[in-house]
């Protein structure tokens, strides 16, 4: 994408973005809402410029959780789709147990997960995994099985083994089918690690950005509060981009125009 | 021409396949192919030419009879690396290079790498891509990856070639090269080929022999030799002598294929 269309489609959402803070803006001051309750956008800004070293650290640390979440993800995920794949007997008898990942209520989960792994990063890490490991999984599983039936034929005329069939056609087939997945994944990796730190938050002076929330509502400090929901926002959309973009670098390779030779 | 009697290299002896499912594909097809010939296999769509072309590569058992590659199973020959397969689509592999692509049966079969290269570098130059090795498919046409999923048929130098209606996909002019392509390279390598077609000009063009399936189940129901002097090209197409040759596959075709609903329609 040219610098040029990526700005023509930035534009819209953005313009979008601009109305609402007027909007908001302006029923503040007509309603007159209290700031505890609904702070304007300017009290909002203002507090996200007095705390930007808190909340850049905030950010950080919850980027952490969240990548190491995915990171899991893709490399558990993506061993469990390789076993699914080899084995109908396993993907049969535990494909209901993935889709329990799926399914479970991570609120629910996330307090016996500091009960055992106690409060700090690995069980941050560990919920945003739990909750973003599924599109893994089943993404990754379809690209696996689902190959060209003329190219399965191909590998048997040269009675390609299964280790073959898997390294040199059903692995490299499914880069398309895991790169999808891992965009869904990246951004149930931020919400999972936003909430692993609702539980789990890592002490007074160490806060992601999902203690730092829980923090500040409880003080009422609704425009900081503010300030950190959005942060949270701007880390999930960079998340996601960041994985779409190398993912888009991986799949421009991967069906290149130049390839090396030997 | 060849040999009065050269060896059968493929032999079918009644030869039956029946599909898990209860549909009788081919039954009670004899069929033999001298080594060294280029036969065209015609016949209506749904008559089980690839189901023969499958069976013969070892990749389909049959079901009654048997079938013969150099006197051995097929699934044997296939594994010495005598037999190879071009299938309906190019079927290369977008991440690869084609170069990659085309070395790939040897890769397989864990020959030696210097040899793989050599062996594509050499398959490539035969069917004139060797300026694309670096290139990745999605950046050819239809006919240049047609032609590199030929390249990587014979780059093992099989003694049997099959053939599964490899250029139907094409545009006339890029068909028509195809197939000249094809024959100078049989005719350069004398390889055994079973080319199966859905197109009488190319069955006649390309074939020794024409022989022609009937609706399923499938058997050999006329095997009219081409009498029509090598090297051919694509341009013969035009002569009396090829046109005589095509009306009699035609006519033979007809009778074999199943009767056209539209046709009672018209009768009642």
């Amino acid at each position: 994408m040219s610098l040029a269309s990526a700005a023509r489609a930035a534009l819209p959402p953005l313009l979008v973005f601009l109305a609402f803070l007027g909007l908001w803006q302006l029923a503040c001051s007509v309603l007159a809402l209290p700031a505890y309750l609904v702070p304007t956008p300017a009290e909002v800004a203002r507090e996200a410029a007095a705390h930007l070293d808190q909340l850049a650290e905030a950010a950080l640390l919850t980027a952490l959780g969240a990548l190491g979440g995915l990171g899991a993800s893709l490399v558990v995920g993506g061993l469990v789709a390789v076993l699914f794949s080899q084995s109908q007997v396993a993907a049969r008898s535990l494909y209901p147990y993935a889709i329990f990942l799926q399914t479970v209520p991570i609120v629910a989960v996330a307090p016996l997960i500091v009960v055992w792994f106690g409060t700090g990063l690995q069980s941050v890490i560990l919920t945003a995994a739990i909750l973003s490991v599924f599109p893994i999984i089943t993404n990754g599983t379809t690209g696996l099985v689902r190959v060209d039936p003329q190219l399965l034929e191909l590998f048997a005329m040269s009675d390609a083994s299964r280790l073959q069939l898997l390294l040199k056609l059903r692995l490299p087939g499914s880069l398309p089918y895991f790169v999808a997945g891992a965009k869904i994944s990246g951004g149930l990796a931020v919400i999972g690690a936003i909430v692993g730190e609702f539980f789990a938050g890592f002490g007074a002076d160490d806060l992601g950005l999902g203690a730092l929330i829980l923090q500040t509502s409880g003080r009422l400090q609704t425009a900081y509060l503010f300030a950190a929901i959005f942060a949270a926002t701007l880390l999930g959309l960079l998340l996601f981009g960041a994985v779409a973009l190398l993912g888009e670098l991986a799949l421009r390779r991967w069906r290149g125009r130049e390839l090396a030779v030997h | 021409m060849t040999d009065p009697a050269p060896a059968p290299h493929l032999e079918a002896r009644g030869l039956g396949v029946r599909f898990p499912g209860g549909v009788q594909a081919l039954s009670g097809l004899d069929l033999v192919v001298r080594r060294g010939e280029l036969l065209a296999l015609i016949g209506p769509s749904g008559c089980g030419k690839s189901t023969l072309l499958r069976v013969a590569a070892g990749l389909a058992p049959p079901s009654e009879g048997g079938l013969t590659v150099a006197g051995e199973a097929p699934a044997r020959a296939r594994a010495r690396r005598a037999v190879a397969f071009v299938f309906q689509d190019p079927t290369l592999l977008p991440w690869r290079s084609l170069h990659q692509n085309v070395r790939l049966p040897l890769e397989l079969a864990r020959v030696p790498l210097a040899e793989q290269n050599a062996a594509a570098d050499a398959a490539l130059a035969l069917v004139g891509l060797s300026e694309f090795a670096a290139a990745a498919p999605a950046a050819l046409s239809g006919g240049m990856k047609m032609r590199a999923s030929l390249a990587r048929a014979l780059v093992t130098r099989p003694e049997l070639l099959l053939l599964d209606e490899p250029f139907g996909a094409l545009d006339e002019l890029t068909r028509e090269r195809l197939n000249d392509e094809l024959l100078r390279l049989w005719e350069r390598d004398r390889f055994t080929a079973l080319a199966v077609t859905h197109s009488v000009a190319e069955a006649v063009l390309l074939g020794d022999r024409v022989v022609v399936l009937s609706g399923r189940p499938g058997r050999v129901v006329a095997d009219i030799a081409v009498a029509l002097p090598r090297p051919r090209r694509a341009a013969l197409v035009g002569s009396p002598e090829f046109a005589a040759i095509a009306a009699e596959v035609r006519a033979r075709l007809r009778a074999a294929a199943p009767p056209d609903p539209s046709d009672l329609l018209a009768r009642t």
